[in-house]
């Protein structure tokens, strides 16, 4: 055959090796780790006694419940507000250009940078924000203090820093909805809501499907924001796995450490993958 | 344009600059002032100019380690696109170029690498394993093997639009495989390793949690992690913790400014296909 002399496969092998053992190599040990009692001085298979630790402590089943939220609903904002910004951003409105580029911008801003400045800014008391908020009259919560609003906190701050990504993924995806749709439904006497809700969600799909995935993995595996901004406290009160991971791991637990490395991997995989196939399934009927 | 659309941009203007800006104009103003305003936390002008004091400051802290970092984050982020770009180059290339019953189990592997999140203890030990823990090039392979994924998706979806007439006429003109690719394909792809090489150095200039793991110690110190140091160090003086912040948040800005278009296609490649 040509193309198997054309095009060899040893292409692959420079990045396939690397790969393999800095990637593939370490996630398939990690299952057998996992089931081990792991410090520095010894390895003793103990089965699945680790993964029994992380159902028992109240600390690491804390860290699981906060992961699903954190990700679950920075993924949700994200799509939705990218989804409005977006239309917004893309019906001549002026300076829009500008917008976008400002909306974009802090996606590309180092993310331990902005969770150490958004710290200060949500200040309790001198904060930036709360004082912004008393000029409205609202007195505003004491942000990353208050251990029943840490975690919602730092999302907030996660989805400012990763809205402007979503907004032009979307717009990206506006671009490439036929207006001839938008002129039929005009001329049908649609209002502009039934037009929101008829033709773009359903046509501007893909888009959702990319924003939605992508912001899920990037939420369920979030470590240096919350990392920079409450390390996981107060207490225990915004730990997600991630963060629980790296504390095991500078704690000497690395056999418990390597357990919720699985989880994250179980968490991520159970969520993303039955919500791709999901979408894919399901056809756009127009 | 439309009176309304005037008064709705300027209302929109007014409303994305409060919450895109300010928090920017906190960090310049915080990083220039004394330490005992900056402390204040407040959004005031400083008193005093102290731009090139704190700049001093914060280069000298601690021994130099800031110019150590920004040579160790240089390294590293030169290094992993070198490698990353002609790698996956040559990856995109065969997987699309060939088609055999392999590829879905090769695409299995590529969005594995999308998808699951790196065992980092496991790692760490292979890495030492390896003798390449706490090394610059163990980390440069690190971030080759995390960056794969993501460039082979965008170099093989490029390479799609490459008519193969062109690797057809080149062999039959006697040229090798690897003058195929070299000679015919790669000067090709210049656009889409503009991109690769955007994205994936804002990626790895930006990392902090794997040189977190794969990286301890002073003398492998990063720029991100400098600011993480700093935090604590600072504590008291955070003109200085901002003025870090506001050079680590210089390069992205530059490259911001000069590849806008760039950046932003390579980020949403993808999106439209579905």
């Amino acid at each position: 055959m040509k193309s198997s002399r054309s095009y060899p496969y040893w292409f692959i092998l420079p990045g396939g090796l690397v790969y393999l053992v800095l990637f593939l190599v370490p996630t398939v040990a990690a299952f057998w780790f996992s089931l081990t009692h792991w410090d520095l001085f010894e390895t003793r298979f103990i089965g699945l006694e680790n993964y029994y630790q992380f159902l028992r402590e109240p600390f690491l089943i804390t860290g699981v419940v906060n992961t699903v939220i954190f990700g679950v609903l920075t993924s949700i904002a994200k799509s939705v507000l990218g989804l409005l910004l977006a239309v917004l951003l893309t019906s001549g409105l002026l300076g829009q250009s500008f917008l976008r580029t400002l909306i974009f911008f802090p996606v590309l801003v180092s993310t331990i940078g902005v969770g150490i400045a958004f710290a200060e800014i949500m200040h309790p008391a001198r904060g930036m924000l709360n004082i912004g908020l008393s000029y409205f009259g609202i007195q505003g919560p004491a942000w990353l203090i208050d251990p029943n609003l840490a975690l919602f906190s730092v999302a907030l701050v996660d989805i400012w820093k990763g809205v402007g990504l979503a907004t032009l993924i979307y717009i990206a995806g506006l671009a490439t909805i036929s207006s001839d749709y938008y002129e039929a439904a005009r001329i049908d006497g649609a209002t502009k809501l039934q037009m929101f809700f008829r033709i773009t969600v359903p046509l501007v799909r893909p888009a959702t499907v990319t924003v939605v995935t992508l912001s899920l993995i990037g939420g369920l595996r979030s470590f240096d924001i919350i990392w920079a901004m409450t390390k996981g406290g107060p207490g225990f009160s915004s730990d997600v796995l991630a963060s629980v991971i790296y504390k095991q791991y500078q704690a000497g637990f690395y056999g418990l450490s390597t357990a919720g490395n699985i989880i994250l991997f179980a968490l991520v995989a159970f969520i993303v993958i039955p919500l791709t196939y999901w979408f894919n399934r399901r056809e756009v009927d127009l | 344009m439309k009176r309304q659309q005037i008064i709705n941009g300027v209302i929109a203007l007014v409303i994305g600059v409060l919450i895109f800006v300010t928090p920017f104009i906190f960090i310049g103003l915080t990083a220039v002032k004394s330490a005992a305003e900056a402390s204040q936390l407040g959004l005031s002008w400083p008193s005093e100019w102290l731009f090139w004091d704190n700049l001093v400051a914060v280069i000298q802290a601690r021994n130099y380690m800031l110019l150590l970092a920004y040579f160790n984050s240089t390294v590293i982020t030169v290094g992993a696109i070198s490698l990353l770009v002609i790698s996956a180059a040559m990856i995109g290339y065969v997987i699309q170029r060939r088609p055999s019953k392999w590829n879905g189990f090769i695409y299995a592997l590529i969005l594995a690498g999308l998808m699951i999140p790196p065992a980092v203890v496991p790692t760490i030990w292979l890495l030492k394993e390896l003798h390449l823990f706490k090394t610059l090039h163990g980390m440069i392979l690190i971030q080759v093997a995390y960056g794969l994924s993501f460039s082979v998706l965008l170099f093989r979806s490029f390479i799609a639009s490459i008519p193969r007439d062109l690797d057809e006429a080149a062999i039959i003109d006697g040229a090798k495989p690897w003058q195929v690719f070299f000679k015919v394909i790669l000067p090709l792809l210049k656009p889409v390793t503009v991109t690769v090489i955007l994205v994936q150095s804002v990626t790895i200039f930006n990392d902090f949690t794997n040189p977190l793991y794969y990286l301890p110690g002073k003398d492998n110190v990063t720029v991100q992690l400098t600011l993480y140091n700093f935090q604590s160090q600072f504590s008291s003086q955070m003109n200085l913790l901002f003025m870090n912040i506001l050079l680590v948040t210089i390069p992205p800005l530059i490259m911001f400014i000069f590849f806008n278009k760039q950046i932003v296609k390579g980020m949403t490649a993808g999106a439209v296909k579905g």
